[in-house]
């Protein structure tokens, strides 16, 4: 199973259908991978219950004369090549030109009482509500950092949860000089407005972080300090705490893509045509820093007319992409990290999940790899996607550059023949359903 | 409401058709993994990025339950 | 100028250098250890780790036995993380069982415990490989070890011992009995150059190439395997001069890891990841332990072997007057041979006898 397209696209978000839907209008054979099930991305994730929003439906609509993979995961690529894989096996796809629309992740940052069953991100819970996790009638603390707080809360609170209140790291003031500036962006207060009221009887704490969470097996309750290091215990049975996005940078790092600093952390260089500085590659979204739906979706159709040498509509949509940059460059000034935030862990939490590595492990090193080599790290099945972007965040380390494969995947996956050749490889040899357990249980 | 029947762990699920093997795990109180301390684990990013959700379905290990949704007849295993 | 005046400056803290380093500490030396990246970030850090009795020429298995006794010292240290799983080496067809017997009639003349196994046993001890293979030798003292933690505990002991640590600096040349670094200090006193393949920078007549090797490592799959897997092709891939080659290598790691190797390139200077080269890697592993394929890759790199011209490692003085000794070009088998290295090395710095004859691995043999 190999594709052939004059513009591949990966991440079917906002940004990525966007870019999907303008390239496929211009005529060329388009094809979209993303490795969640459907379309849709974070953002406009599909709800189990509630089906996605209008805009979502209608993007995902227009795709009619579009290849979509979903599920598909890229674990590898180079200029002209993406591998994919899938559950039934992988598939290689050849492209012309190269749309990353990849998105962003949270940026969780380790306290004591993280790794508990029951803590999870502000948008890991949203999605994971979407999914169909059950929460009616859970007690929820949500906290952290940035509107996504507010949003995650919103839908907890209407799937029937009790959100028990909003703590937010970034001051009170801070926070209304950004809602002050809002109505430059009339969708955007319409929208914080709906959220505020949809969480009627919700507070919403300025200053303060949560330090702790408790409970043997899973949370119980969790520590809240506010401004002067006030703590109040909440019993609970859901946190969910994020402190604001990352560029998932790793594929336009592996195919030479430049990058550049983001705070502690890096988003894919591009210009005011959203090229990347390799020829054919373009990049739209939050993979080219936290710019929201809005500029998403703006560049993911500046990127799909550049690439297809349509340069007047790319131009015409500059204006309204930088204005929508603008705002996201509203939200990073406001919702900026305090320092706090960066020493809520302790010398034993665990700071990498994936091999328990502890904080004190890590101390007395200067970089990602001679602590990786030393303590691992990072050398876990999340490739230091989590740990990564905590240890930018708390020591400035830089990110170790990605490797192919740039996520697990099946060694049959990684043999899969080039694109063009017929020799059966690709599909797995055995099937979900037909294999004994690979690894053997106690 | 269409249902789907797993067996997780050995013991039968009945779930709501559409939801993702995470959500349904969530649904029978299961954690997903065990660290290599031996520490229950549970999702946390919800979009496939952590892997605290690698559970083992249809064989298959290591398996991330938020990116794959349920089919009547999975049978899954955790840690 | 006192405090730069060192008995001896170990380049490399590799796990040869660190091994040298902290053996010349136990000597009372004043040593210097100069190390550009992390320690045990070279070779060391990109191996497999393994602890192996190689039946490939007779000064190797005598270097490689003397080092494996010294290597038991450690093996209840936790940084070691040694694990002694044994090495099955398993032939595919029933010739290769002829290869078997040689192996065994080796190992057990130099000392090494082994035993042939039949095609049933050899299924019954490793039921995930595949059921043709022919049969094997069982060598059960091999082990594992993890190299760069083994690294940076010796070399952490010999700087509580005394010794000084130049990590992050780069030695730039050798002038007289001294070595210039790359922030413009001298350091003075002898010379050991244990830095892997970067040895011929500081000495380019040593023969030396690098020869590179691909490695992938799995997600934890905890009871799959128990041994050490090498084919018994292994060590002619070895000792070959083909431009490149892949032979079987499969290990289990303490986490429930599988470590896959292995593939050999003479003269491959990028350091990047081949993809031809793992897919022929992969595929090899594939054709002895099909299971393989439904397995998830955590990680694929490479690595460089410092090969030297015979296949046996440099120990000993390279220039009497300049007093520049070596302790390089072990290709695979630094980890294995690295203590047996550093005790004849320190032996022969400080005028003993050794307790191998070290005849085989002087550098003389190489310098005019």
């Amino acid at each position: 199973m190999t594709g052939r397209y004059d513009v591949l696209v990966v991440g079917a978000g906002p940004g990525g259908l966007e870019a999907a839907r303008t390239a496929a209008a211009h005529g060329a054979r388009v094809g979209v991978a993303d490795m969640q099930p459907r379309s849709g991305g974070q953002v406009w994730r599909h709800d189990v219950r509630r089906g996605a929003p209008r805009a979502a439906r209608a993007a995902a609509a227009a795709l009619a004369h579009v290849d979509q993979h979903f599920g598909c995961q890229v674990i590898d690529g180079d200029r002209g090549e993406l591998l994919l894989e899938h559950e039934r096996g992988a598939l290689r796809a050849r492209f012309d030109r190269l749309i990353l629309a990849t998105g962003a992740r949270e940026l969780l940052l380790p306290f004591p009482g993280w790794t508990l069953p029951g803590v999870t991100g502000a948008g890991g819970l949203q999605a994971l509500v979407k999914q169909g996790l059950p929460v009616d009638g859970k007690h929820a603390v949500v906290a952290g950092s940035g509107p996504l707080l507010l949003a995650a809360a919103a839908t907890l609170h209407s799937h029937g949860a009790r959100v028990l209140g909003i703590f937010e790291q970034a001051s009170a003031q801070a926070v209304s000089a950004f809602a002050r500036r809002l109505w430059r962006w009339p969708a955007r207060a319409a929208q914080a407005a709906r959220l505020r009221l949809a969480l009627h009887g919700v507070d919403y704490h300025f200053a303060h972080v949560v330090s702790a969470a408790y409970g043997e097996d899973a949370v119980r309750s969790v520590a809240i300090e506010d401004h002067a290091g006030r703590q109040q215990r909440i019993d609970c049975d859901l946190l969910a705490v994020g402190y604001g996005l990352v560029p998932n940078v790793e594929l336009a790092a592996l195919l030479g893509c430049a990058l550049e600093p983001l705070g502690a952390h890096q988003r894919v260089r591009v210009d005011a045509l959203q090229r990347t500085t390799v020829a054919n590659i373009y990049a739209a979204g939050e993979v080219c820093g936290i710019g929201g739906l809005q500029a998403a979706r703006l560049e993911g159709a500046i990127a799909a007319h550049t690439a297809l040498g349509d340069l007047r509509s790319a131009h015409r949509l500059h204006a309204s992409r930088e204005r929508a940059r603008r705002f996201a460059e509203a939200v990073t000034k406001s919702f900026g990290l305090g320092p706090r935030v960066r020493a809520l862990a302790g010398p034993d939490t665990i700071v990498c999940r994936c091999e328990d590595v502890p904080l004190s492990a890590l101390q007395g090193f200067t970089e990602s790899r001679a602590a990786k080599l030393a303590t691992r790290c990072g050398m876990g099945a999340c490739q230091g996607r989590i740990c990564g972007a905590a240890l930018a965040e708390l020591f400035q380390f830089v990110p170790a550059p990605p490797r192919a494969p740039l996520f697990p995947a099946r060694l049959g996956s990684l043999v899969t023949a080039p694109a063009g050749t017929r020799n059966g490889a690709g599909e797995r040899a055995i099937l979900p359903g037909e294999a004994p357990c690979a690894a053997p249980r106690k | 409401m269409t249902r789907v029947a797993l067996c997780v762990n050995g013991r039968s699920l009945q779930v709501r058709a559409g939801i993702s093997v995470a959500a349904a795990l969530a649904q029978s109180g299961t954690a997903t993994r065990r660290s290599p301390r031996g520490q229950p684990r549970a999702p946390l990013c919800g979009m496939g990025i952590c892997f605290e959700c690698r559970v083992c379905i249809d064989g298959e290990a290591h398996v991330r339950a938020c990116l794959i949704t349920v089919r009547d007849g999975m049978v899954v295993t955790t840690e | 100028m006192t405090g730069t005046r060192y008995d001896l400056i170990v380049v490399g803290g590799g796990i040869v250098g660190a091994a040298c380093a902290d053996a010349a500490v136990g000597e009372g030396l004043h040593v210097a250890i100069i190390e550009p990246g992390p320690v045990g970030g070279g070779a060391t850090g990109a191996s497999m780790g393994h602890l192996v009795a190689m039946p490939e020429s007779r000064a190797a298995l005598a270097l490689a036995r003397y080092s494996l006794g010294l290597w038991e010292r450690y093996a209840e240290l936790p940084e070691a993380e040694f694990h002694r799983c044994g090495t099955l080496w398993v032939a595919r067809e029933e010739p290769e069982l002829a290869t078997a017997s040689e192996h065994f009639a080796w190992l057990t003349g130099a000392g090494v415990r082994a035993r042939m196994l039949d095609r049933e046993e050899l299924r019954r001890r490793e039921p995930a490989l595949s059921h043709s293979l022919a049969g094997g030798l069982l060598v059960p003292d091999d082990a594992t070890v993890y190299p760069p933690r083994m690294a940076q505990w010796l070399v952490d002991r010999a700087a509580a011992g005394g010794a000084r640590l130049y990590v992050g600096r780069r030695a730039q040349r050798l002038e007289g009995e001294a070595v210039l670094l790359d922030d413009g200090r001298r350091l003075q006193g002898a010379v050991l150059i244990a830095a892997g393949c970067d040895t011929a920078q500081l000495l380019p007549q040593l023969p030396l190439r690098a020869r590179k090797g691909h490695l992938l490592v799995t997600d934890r799959y905890p009871g799959v395997l128990r041994h050490q897997v090498l084919e018994l092709g292994y060590t002619e891939g070895v000792r070959g001069e083909a431009a490149s080659s892949v032979a079987f290598n499969l290990q289990p790691r303490p986490t429930g890891q599988l470590l896959i190797g292995s593939s050999r390139e003479l003269d491959a200077t990028d350091a990047a990841v081949s993809r031809p080269m793992l897919r022929r890697m992969l595929e090899r592993a594939f054709s002895f332990m099909p299971l393989l394929r439904e397995l998830h890759a955590l990680r694929a790199w490479t690595g460089f072997r410092p090969t030297s011209a015979d296949g046996l490692p440099y120990l000993g003085e390279a220039d009497a007057t300049r007093r520049i000794w070596i302790a390089a070009g072990h290709e695979g088998l630094g980890v294995t041979t690295a203590f047996g290295s550093a005790r004849i090395l320190l032996d022969l710095f400080m005028g003993r006898t050794p307790a191998i004859d070290p005849t085989p691995y002087l550098p003389a043999r190489v310098l005019s």
